[in-house]
């Protein structure tokens, strides 16, 4: 597994805390997020979800590599790309699902680029975004897992996903974490 | 597979763009390009990049759609507040000595950051001064810029930032409403000149003070990106002022060299020269 893309919204800080605190150190495996946020400041972002993770948390930097071992984060206002030469791009293209940056926009990218050798995840969201995404990330061999609708704060994003893409795996955090962790390190 | 094809496809018109009308898309960055092409095929109901190359090459008349789909039209009036705060500041001041200021806003799709810059030089007491050259290789987002009729909803949130970046008025002292759209007073392109100019292509045609270009380079590649710094560091007098997004990165580009940070949050530079 080269690559996980996770995407959250409403609820999201909190669910990625959760998530990040149960998975282990995955070396090999590059963790890149999209996290809606009323917020603009990334660094703060960065340091709340450092707290809870076993790797370092940084923005995703236009035109650096995506890096194994370490969660980077699309920073507010742009969407975040990941091309075929595994690198990071921003646009500031129009609004996906009302939001940039989008789930989709990112999953669609990372989807062509890294094919099977990745999973999408979608967390907690009050909005659609992600589920045209997750639907590319499948059709290209990729895993998709999606937090059961029941946990989510806001359960309108995991049921969209799960009404457009369908799911490898819909479990809680804490067992999507530990799924993760399986996909991640054998 | 489905998506090499996509990638033949993109190719392929990447040729078909180049050898009948010019423009040269082989070194914009291949994810952002690949979407935005993508979402033209969508837009005008194919299928696929091939029917969309297609229509390139035998219908004349439908190419401005197309150029106008592959620019760069989305930015919003004194987006970044902090930018044209640390621009009234820091660069302003040293615009200010200067008999006549000479500002290239490179990119200019439509017009959102000319006017907002205006409005500031306006309220410094430096605008009868400048000389403001906005470009972009898009004629129809030109034509849009020459306007300057803005949708209403988005003036609102404008004011606020105009309010944010400094500005000593109130935003509706320059636009006239009119059921849901905004058009900004004319006077405030009486020294602006609106022209095609492509970075991809085109070269050297003025000496400036200031150049902005924030969130153009973005969509280019290294290699490109790093000629279109070379060409602003060569229309820039020395001490000359660069004005980037607030995001783009330089560190891969060799001729970064020539420009020193004044303010590196607003990405904002000088011109050194080489020595």
């Amino acid at each position: 597994m080269e690559l996980v893309a996770i995407g959250c919204s409403t609820g999201g800080l909190q669910a990625l805390q959760t998530l990040l605190g149960g998975l282990a150190p995955c070396p090999r495996t590059a963790f890149v997020a999209v996290l809606h946020t009323a917020s603009a400041s990334v660094d703060l972002l960065c340091q709340l979800l450092a707290r809870e993770s076993p790797m370092p948390v940084m923005e995703a930097e236009e035109r650096m590599p995506v890096r194994p071992g370490v969660l980077q984060l699309a920073p507010p206002g742009y969407h975040l790309l990941i091309g075929r030469d595994r690198h990071f791009a921003l646009t500031v293209d129009p609004k996906v699902c009302f939001v940039r940056p989008s789930i989709d926009v990112l999953f669609e990218s990372a989807a062509d680029a890294y094919r099977a050798n990745m999973a999408g995840v979608i967390l907690t969201g009050a909005n659609e975004d992600g589920a045209l995404g997750l639907r590319c990330v499948r059709r290209h061999g990729g895993a998709a897992l999606v937090q059961d609708p029941e946990e989510a704060e806001s359960p309108a994003m995991p049921r969209a996903a799960l009404a457009t893409a369908g799911a490898d795996h819909c479990l809680p955090l804490a067992a999507i974490a530990i799924e993760l962790n399986r996909m991640c390190l054998s | 597979m489905e998506t090499d094809l996509d990638e033949i496809e993109l190719d392929l018109f990447i040729e078909a763009m180049r050898r009948r009308h010019g423009y040269d898309l082989g070194q914009y960055a291949r994810a952002s390009l690949k979407r935005r092409v993508q979402g033209l095929v969508r837009q005008h109901g194919l299928d696929h990049i091939g029917a969309l190359t297609a229509r390139v090459l035998r219908d004349t008349a439908f190419l401005p759609q197309v150029v106008e789909g592959l620019s760069v039209p989305v930015s919003e009036m004194f987006r970044d507040p902090f930018v044209f705060s640390a621009l009234r500041t820091q660069v302003f001041p040293t615009l200010a000595s200067y008999p006549s200021i000479n500002i290239w806003q490179a990119g200019c799709a439509h017009g959102e950051e000319v006017y907002s810059l205006a409005i500031l030089l306006e309220e410094a007491g430096l605008y009868e001064r400048c000389q403001i050259y906005a470009t972009d290789f898009s004629d129809a987002a030109l034509a849009r810029a020459r306007e300057g009729i803005f949708p209403a909803r988005e003036t609102r949130a404008a004011s606020l930032r105009y309010q944010q970046a400094g500005g000593g008025m109130t935003l509706a002292d320059y636009y006239h409403a009119r059921y849901d759209l905004v058009k900004l007073d004319a006077a405030l392109r009486r020294n602006v000149v609106f022209a095609n100019h492509n970075l991809a292509t085109d070269g050297v045609f003025c000496e400036a003070h200031l150049i902005l270009c924030r969130n153009v380079l973005i969509y280019f590649n290294n290699a490109l990106q790093n000629r279109a710094l070379a060409l602003f560091a060569d229309s820039l007098v020395r001490g000359g002022f660069l004005c980037l997004g607030t995001k783009e990165n330089l560190s891969t580009a060799p001729v970064a060299g020539n420009f020193a940070a004044v303010d590196r949050a607003a990405r904002i530079f000088r011109a050194m020269r080489p020595t």
